[in-house]
């Protein structure tokens, strides 16, 4: 028996086999399916979740080799609101067919996480992993530049906030 | 889609109907107006609308919607003429059902054939809802008006939300069609404008709403193994061991459909012999393939080598085998002798796969007589007369369900992997999810055939191009005919619109499935005839913009009122249009070209502009301008999506797309040997989207054709290289 942390939540997973790679483990035994199937060989990125914080391809990780750790899925991502990737996803009407999208909010999110104000060669970099095939980079990378954007500004105010109290 | 008076794309419909899926024309086509008032009161309008309790307003969309976000814009266009707040729609997917008419996507023909339908949906809705008004309120029709869902007396100051109208509403004959108005343009408030996917929060919040995230009480999992060499047939498998492994519930021989693999999908439920392997999840079942062993039976078993396919192919043209005549005008032999100038090339494009990202994915319940599908194809309308025939039980016993695609293509026309499914299914007497792996989805493909062409151009003394030969060579099976998608059709420009022309055909043979993929056709041809005449232009010390414009010349429309047909005005427009927003004529940095291309496919008329840079075989592509005009504006957010999407997957395609055969099997398996662009790689992309006022024409295919004759026309621009095959790898060069 293995338990991981999925999107805050233990979950036990018995009687399935260790070597099974997480992807399959999410959707058929976990009920989690906004992760993707899209090639098995980490190439494609459609299958990207968070490990312990840092963005990974799910189907090269196995479930055997993950007792206690933390997962999230684009499920787990929105917390009493979207996320703002979400949200300027939405906004900016990325998605066309979608099917890469949970995928691409994942690493996307994972950026910002780490650097809030990446530079248009820093997404190339962050991206890079994720295929699209109906083309949607354009709208991927503005959708990041307005979530870093609504990201930035919003550190900005609770500083200030912050600031504010302290002075006062 | 078969009313008479619907102008929609003919020449692009007809060969999409017969080449592609052989549609029968008198089938059911649209429906309608439901014929009768309900007899109970209730929140249905019609077969498209219901108003709920709460408000909101559902709206149907009848079509698959695959990526081309036409569960978005179809419902927008019945929300405009209902005049319902957009905020309150909610778009769902229609049932397959034969009220329905021909639900299918591709040919980018779910706007122009769906365009009346909905408006009249909408409009008529919104009349009942009228009367329903003018009853209650004893009030003459026409001094009411309606927005937001509201219906609204001025005189009297009375209004009505249509929650509150409907259900008498319901009750109300449907009116006649000539008592229904619909809007002018000009009153359009919802039309035109960017609105986000309707599906965008489910798939930003990770939804089940793909075939492949479909599940049922019961289910067990499937793999399905087939001959790597297309047609071989399974004669004995070591299914007894893979019956012991762990996680396997049953593995057996499915005999599969004798002959060669048909291509008509509309009437055929075949399907390739091979091994299924049901377990208690999808992991368990892939990993049992490792031990599968079958011994296949190779006799039917296709034998192609695609590097043999060029060799013949080109061959054939050089020696201007000709065995069929396309089209002929004008005298070209005269043309040619008369000519200041002319000059030949031969151009080449190879098989491509579709590598949508969601590989076949299909949950189907046929244990019993009752068969349920929840499928992501392009083509449900077809699934349920060949599935009744394969299983033998009542076409009305079967329920589809449409599941969003992730991605279609053209790949999802064909619905062999719901009858491999519902095989199973038969047998082990459970629902089935069926999962390809990507290494199948891969290797049993429709895939885009190569395509080889001769071309010899003519110019006068005048500067003007007179004279143009095409010797097309496509892949046969029998060698009379082309494959599915490896033809000619014959296009407006340049048959009808140079002097004098000749189209001729000739075949290689070759066995491997082909199919419609992203513009078929014109998704090759635009490439070869494209880049053409910038070499003629080039040759003939023109401007290329001005040798194209030229060319294209001003008779307005080739076929009025036929909007599938060249109209030299919008093309003219969208020419102009995109150079001018390119900086046409700009000095460049050291480095740098600027190419253009025009194409028109699927009624609509395209102009793109590239600008790359050339670094010995490195192409930076930097940016993309596109000029569209598609007719009236139904989503400009999904429109405009559409054009980005078409120039990415483009060059994605143009880069490094390539499949090989050998011994009638696909080379290569997954990404890492199929490469798809990445962001690293894609342009900017401008989009300039024209408002003629012509009817609205589908966007999800024509942006594409003029990408690749673009960025060629700019790599020669740039460095003097001309490129004559796709894909560009085949020359050393790489997009980075």
């Amino acid at each position: 028996m293995t338990t991981i942390t999925i999107n805050g939540k233990d979950q036990s997973f018995n009687d399935i086999d260790p070597a099974m790679p997480l992807l399959w483990a999410l959707r058929d035994h976990a009920g989690i399916q906004g992760v993707k199937y899209g090639c098995g060989l980490g190439q494609c990125g459609a299958c990207t979740v968070w490990l312990d914080g840092f963005a990974v391809r799910s189907c090269q990780l196995t479930v055997g080799a993950l007792e206690g750790r933390a997962i999230t899925t684009v499920e787990g991502l929105a917390t009493a609101t979207l996320n703002p990737v979400q949200q300027a996803w939405i906004d900016h009407d990325v998605a066309q067919c979608g099917y890469c999208q949970a995928g691409q909010i994942m690493s996307a999110a994972a950026l910002l996480e780490r650097n809030p104000s990446p530079t248009d060669d820093e997404i190339d970099a962050a991206m890079a992993g994720n295929l699209c095939r109906c083309g949607t980079y354009v709208r991927i990378k503005s959708a990041i530049k307005a979530a870093s954007g609504a990201m930035t500004a919003s550190a900005l105010f609770y500083n200030a906030m912050e600031a504010e109290e302290v002075s006062a | 889609m078969n009313q008479p008076s619907n102008p929609i794309a003919n020449a692009d419909r007809r060969d999409f109907l017969k080449v592609s899926l052989g549609l029968a024309l008198s089938s059911t086509g649209s429906i309608s107006m439901m014929s009768l008032a309900s007899a109970e009161a209730s929140g249905t309008l019609n077969a498209y609308v219901n108003i709920n309790a709460d408000g909101s307003v559902t709206i149907y969309g009848p079509n698959p919607e695959v990526g081309q976000g036409v569960n978005t814009s179809l419902p927008m266009i019945v929300a405009e003429e209902l005049d319902a707040k957009w905020e309150d729609v909610q778009c769902e997917a229609a049932p397959v059902q034969q009220q329905y008419g021909m639900q299918f996507a591709g040919g980018s023909l779910s706007i122009p054939m769906r365009w009346d339908e909905m408006r009249k949906m909408g409009a008529t809705a919104r009349e009942m809802l009228c009367r329903a008004a003018a009853n209650q309120w004893n009030v003459p029709r026409d001094e009411l008006t309606t927005a937001d869902s509201m219906v609204r007396h001025g005189p009297s100051g009375k209004s009505a939300h249509y929650k509150d109208l409907v259900a008498a509403a319901s009750l109300i004959a449907v009116p006649d069609e000539a008592d229904v108005r619909l809007k002018a343009p000009t009153d359009y408030r919802l039309l035109g404008n960017r609105i986000s996917n309707a599906s965008a929060e489910g798939i930003a919040t990770g939804k089940p709403i793909f075939g492949i995230d479909a599940k049922v009480d019961g289910m067990v999992y499937a793999s399905f193994v087939k001959c790597p060499s297309i047609g071989g047939v399974a004669k004995s498998a070591n299914v007894e061991t893979i019956k012991t492994l762990p996680g396997i519930v049953d593995a057996f021989i499915l005999e599969g459909t004798p002959g060669p693999i048909s291509f008509d999908i509309r009437s055929s439920n075949a399907i390739q012999s091979g091994v299924a392997i049901v377990g208690k999840d999808t992991w368990s079942t892939f990993k049992a393939r490792e031990r599968l062993e079958v011994d296949w039976d190779l006799s039917a078993a296709s034998q192609d080598d695609s590097d043999a396919i060029e060799t013949e192919a080109l061959a054939a043209l050089a020696a201007g085998k000709v065995e069929a005549e396309i089209e002929r005008m004008g005298d070209v032999d005269a043309a040619f002798a008369n000519a200041a100038m002319t000059a030949e090339a031969t151009y080449s494009t190879d098989f491509v796969s579709h590598a949508q990202l969601e590989p076949q994915g299909v949950l189907v319940s046929a244990a019993t007589s009752a068969v349920e599908v929840w499928t992501s194809s392009q083509t449900p309308v077809f699934i349920t007369s060949n599935l009744a025939k394969l299983l033998d039980v009542s076409p009305g016993n079967i329920t589809i369900h449409q599941c969003r695609g992730g991605g279609g293509f053209g790949r999802r026309l064909a619905n062999e992997y719901v009858y491999e499914a519902a095989l199973i299914s038969r047998r082990v007497g459970a629902p089935v999810k069926l999962q390809w792996k990507r290494e199948d989805d891969m290797a049993f493909d429709y895939f885009r055939a190569p395509t080889y062409y001769r071309l010899q151009g003519a110019v006068s003394t005048e500067g003007q191009l007179t004279g143009w030969k095409n010797l097309v060579a496509s892949a046969s099976a029998d060698g009379k005919t082309a494959n599915y998608g490896a033809g000619y059709r014959p296009y407006d420009f340049p048959g009808k619109v140079i002097p004098n022309v000749a189209v001729e055909q000739s075949f290689v043979k070759s066995q491997t499935p082909t199919g419609a993929w992203r513009a078929p056709i014109s998704n090759v041809y635009a490439f070869a005839e494209q880049s053409f005449i910038a070499e003629l232009a080039h040759r003939a010390g023109q401007d290329h913009r001005d040798f194209l414009l030229n060319a294209i010349g001003d008779k307005g429309w080739i076929k009025e009122g036929d909007m599938a047909s060249l109209n030299t005005a919008r093309a003219r427009a969208t020419i102009e249009a995109a150079t001018k927003a390119a900086g046409w004529g700009r000095k460049l940095p050291e480095g740098h070209g600027l190419g253009l291309a025009f194409f028109l496919s699927h009624s609509g008329h395209i102009a793109e502009v590239a600008e790359v840079s050339v670094d010995g075989k490195n192409i930076t592509v930097h940016d993309v301008w596109v000029a569209a005009d598609v007719g009236q504006v139904v989503n400009l957010s999904g429109l405009e999506n559409q054009l980005q999407g078409s120039v990415v997957d483009g060059l994605s395609a143009m880069a490094a797309q390539r499949i090989s055969i050998k011994n009638g099997a696909v080379v290569q398996s997954n990404y890492d040997s199929y490469p798809l662009l990445r962001m690293p790689q894609s342009p900017r992309v401008h989009v300039d989207v024209l408002n003629s006022g012509y009817r609205p024409t589908g966007a999800g295919e024509p942006a594409l054709p003029p990408l690749a004759p673009a960025v060629c026309n700019a790599v020669f621009d740039a460095c003097g290289e001309r490129i004559r095959a796709l894909p560009i790898s085949k020359a050393g060069f790489t997009i980075v």
